[in-house]
């Protein structure tokens, strides 16, 4: 489904990620790990398209196309999901209105009519409740007010609406209770199918007790250093990152 | 273009024929002050730049017109409004074509007698104490041209009388028509809007025109909100973007009066807004918020005034723009708060959103306060929309314009629901997709 090749990107003139190599099949999940800056939210958002993320070299087929050259909107409608680490407010967008344009252009682009008001209204709340959002959230504007844990919820929640094929979490689970936890983590695995596949990106070892991944890579300073299965999180979770930057870096 | 005379000469020399044009039938009150309005038009120096009030709106290009006072009447059909009436929704409203008051289309269903929803030269002698009360109290002409000009050539407007311990749940129409009869008109409302003690009505004025004419509007409106009494005001300037729109609303405020407006501006290629209030008495509140949205080479001009004159006050203010091509915004929101004034709260917040590289906009609060128990506030913004949101949106699926869309919606959204009467948020709205919504 995804395949990352030789990834190098820039950000404001420095090279932040240097040569990522990751292939990601359908059904699978895989976790990215790594210290802070290591280059995981890089990673992520050069994926959904963000512009100030300059890649120098390398490239990532989605599906077999050029992900690389579509605009952020038109990766989305292919199927690609971000869950940003940190969701922005936007004030005076309600969030069904969100959910609804971004739910109509998607249909639109691959052929289908937009979508039954009343059938949009019932998924959406059948949704909601997969991730226990309050229905009261739905009219209000995109995560303004919201608590950390509900903005994540909420990222959560979209993706369930928006049904992606490749669904990236950048740290969701960061900032959140263990109930919290359980409860995305939970929705996550509800929506995981044999045709969609899961990168999740965690700082923690403990996301990965709740969506058992396929397989563990270590991000350090802008490689892949290591992978392996599920494991390797375990692993890591006993030895700490100090155990990947003093043995891993120079290899 | 026809030969080009000194403007305000060219008027002055029509005023013979527009108070023959009268036929007598206005009253001894208005001729006299008419008069000695025309002595200050000739005498007042129309506004340069160098005048502090008018630093970043030139209005020379308004001078190069030979603008003609109305005086002859026009009809149009029911039809021809139509569209500007959101469908149909309200059961008052006044019409005045080319400033020019027209009977046939204006309607007053179901108000009892003792309600005036009247034109202003009619009312002028039917309601002599009220006049002289009130006309021309609040908008002096002594140091402002442009009002010195409506004074001058005072004929048609709105005059709207809500007596006391009267609620009117139906907002009222006022409605400006512009046609393409008459030559560079120079179109003069003067409204009056009076509530009385525990009243409470709303009014929509709209400004609109039929064509792409050159005309000059030049209004002036004198409010007078009793006590207790609350006005709920929507202007919405929609004129021909090759005219020119000046505009002076003076409010007085009673004893714990409520006064609320909403002004949108759209259109005009110069428009300039000046709101006044003044409390006149304790406990009053007063709100303005205001939208203006402009392109192409347009010019949109805010110039607020509170007058926080007496103690217990609060003011709300929050104007928003957004700007695109090469066009101008300019805000000035002042708020005076006297030595007496103990306990006022005045805010104030003016955010421009900038969508082009040549637009500009220059906003400046100016608070004069001489009380020391008081709350003042004021902000001012002005940015681009932001690229961190439309990556939001975008990561979503949803495309370039549509995003656009959304945010300006939602950067306008507070003033829009600020507005109660439904039909008119709708229209607004509409305004706003078809406006950047390009892509649909
Ligand atoms: N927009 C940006 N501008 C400048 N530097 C950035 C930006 N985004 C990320 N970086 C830098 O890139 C490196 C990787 O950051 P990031 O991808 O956020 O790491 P992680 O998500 O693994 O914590 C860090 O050194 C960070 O400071
Ligand atoms: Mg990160």
């Amino acid at each position: 489904m995804l395949e990352i090749k030789n990834l190098h990107v820039n950000v404001e003139g420095k090279e932040i990620l240097k040569g990522i190599n990751l292939t990601v099949n359908a059904g699978e999940v895989h976790a990215i790990m790594g210290p802070n800056g290591s280059g995981k939210s890089t990673l992520a958002q050069t994926l959904a398209g963000k512009q100030e993320y300059e890649v120098t070299k390398g490239e990532a087929l989605f599906e077999g196309k050029n992900l690389l050259e579509l605009s952020p909107e038109v990766r989305a409608r292919e199927g690609v999901f971000l869950a940003f680490q940190y969701p922005i407010e936007l004030p005076g967008v309600s969030n069904t209105n969100l959910l609804k344009t971004a739910l109509n252009e998607i249909r639109k682009y691959r052929g289908l009519e937009a979508i039954d008001t009343m059938e949009f209204l019932s998924m959406i709340k059948s949704k909601m409740k997969l991730v226990e959002l309050e229905q009261s959230l739905l009219s209000r504007a995109v995560n303004e007010g919201f608590s950390g844990g509900e903005k994540k919820r909420n990222e959560i929640f979209q993706m369930a609406v928006l049904e992606p094929k490749l669904a990236i979490l950048d740290e969701t689970d960061s900032g959140l209770d263990i109930d919290a936890l359980r409860i995305v983590a939970n929705g996550v695995n509800k929506l995981k199918t044999k045709d969609n596949a899961t990168i999740v990106v965690t700082h923690y070892q403990r996301l990965l007790d709740y969506i058992i991944p396929d397989f563990v890579h270590v991000l350090y300073k802008g490689k892949i250093v290591m992978s392996g299965g599920k494991e390797l999180a375990l692993e890591l979770e006993e030895k700490g990152y100090d155990w990947v930057k003093e043995d891993k870096v120079l290899l | 273009m026809t030969e080009v005379t000194d403007f305000k000469e060219l008027i002055i020399s029509r005023f013979g024929e527009f108070v023959k044009s009268l036929n007598g039938s206005s009253p001894v009150l208005v001729n006299s002050i008419r008069n000695e309005a025309l002595e200050s038009f000739s005498r007042i120096k129309l506004p340069t730049t160098k005048d502090e009030e008018w630093r970043f709106t030139n209005i020379s290009p308004l001078l190069r017109y030979n603008f003609n006072p109305v005086v002859e009447k026009h009809e149009i059909t029911a039809k021809e409004i139509a569209h500007f009436q959101f469908k149909n929704s309200f059961k008052n409203q006044i019409v005045f074509v080319d400033g020019i008051y027209s009977d046939r289309l204006s309607l007053s269903n179901g108000l009892d007698k003792i309600i005036k929803i009247e034109n202003l030269s009619v009312a002028f002698n039917a309601n002599h104490e009220l006049f002289q009360k009130h006309y021309n109290k609040y908008a002096g002409f002594q140091d402002n041209v442009f009002s010195a000009l409506n004074t001058a050539y005072t004929k048609d407007g709105a005059f709207i009388y809500i007596p006391d311990n009267r609620y009117i749940e139906d907002p009222i129409l006022v409605l400006f028509i512009s046609t393409s009869s008459n030559n560079q008109p120079l179109i003069q409302p003067r409204n009056l809007f009076i509530a009385g003690t525990n009243s409470k009505a709303t009014i929509i004025e709209h400004y609109v025109s039929l064509e792409d004419n050159v005309y000059f509007t030049n209004a002036v409106t004198e409010i007078v909100v009793g006590d207790n009494a609350t006005i709920n005001h929507i202007k919405i300037q929609e004129e021909s973007r090759s005219s020119f729109h000046i505009s002076r609303t003076e409010i007085d405020q009673e004893r714990n009066s409520n006064y609320e407006s909403a002004s949108i501006s759209f259109g005009a290629e110069i428009s300039r807004e000046d709101i006044s209030s003044r409390f006149n008495g304790e406990g009053g509140e007063c709100t303005l918020n205001g939208l203006y949205l402009t392109d192409g080479t347009q010019l949109h001009d805010t110039h607020t005034m509170i007058d926080h004159a007496k103690p217990y006050c609060n003011s709300h203010e929050h104007f928003k723009g957004i700007l695109d091509g090469k066009s101008r915004g300019v805000f000035n929101g002042k708020v005076m708060v006297r030595p007496n004034a103990q306990k006022t709260n005045a805010f104030q917040e003016n955010n421009n959103i900038i969508l082009s590289n040549e637009a500009l906009v220059n906003t400046k609060p100016q608070l004069e306060i001489f009380a020391d128990d008081v709350k003042c506030s004021h902000g001012a913004t002005i940015g681009q929309l932001d690229d961190e949101s439309m990556f939001y949106l975008k990561s979503r699926g949803i495309g370039e314009e549509t995003a656009r869309t959304i945010l300006i919606h939602a950067f306008a959204s507070d003033v829009v629901k600020s507005i109660k009467v439904d039909s008119i948020k709708k229209y607004l709205e509409d305004i706003l997709d078809n406006r950047f919504n390009k892509e649909s």
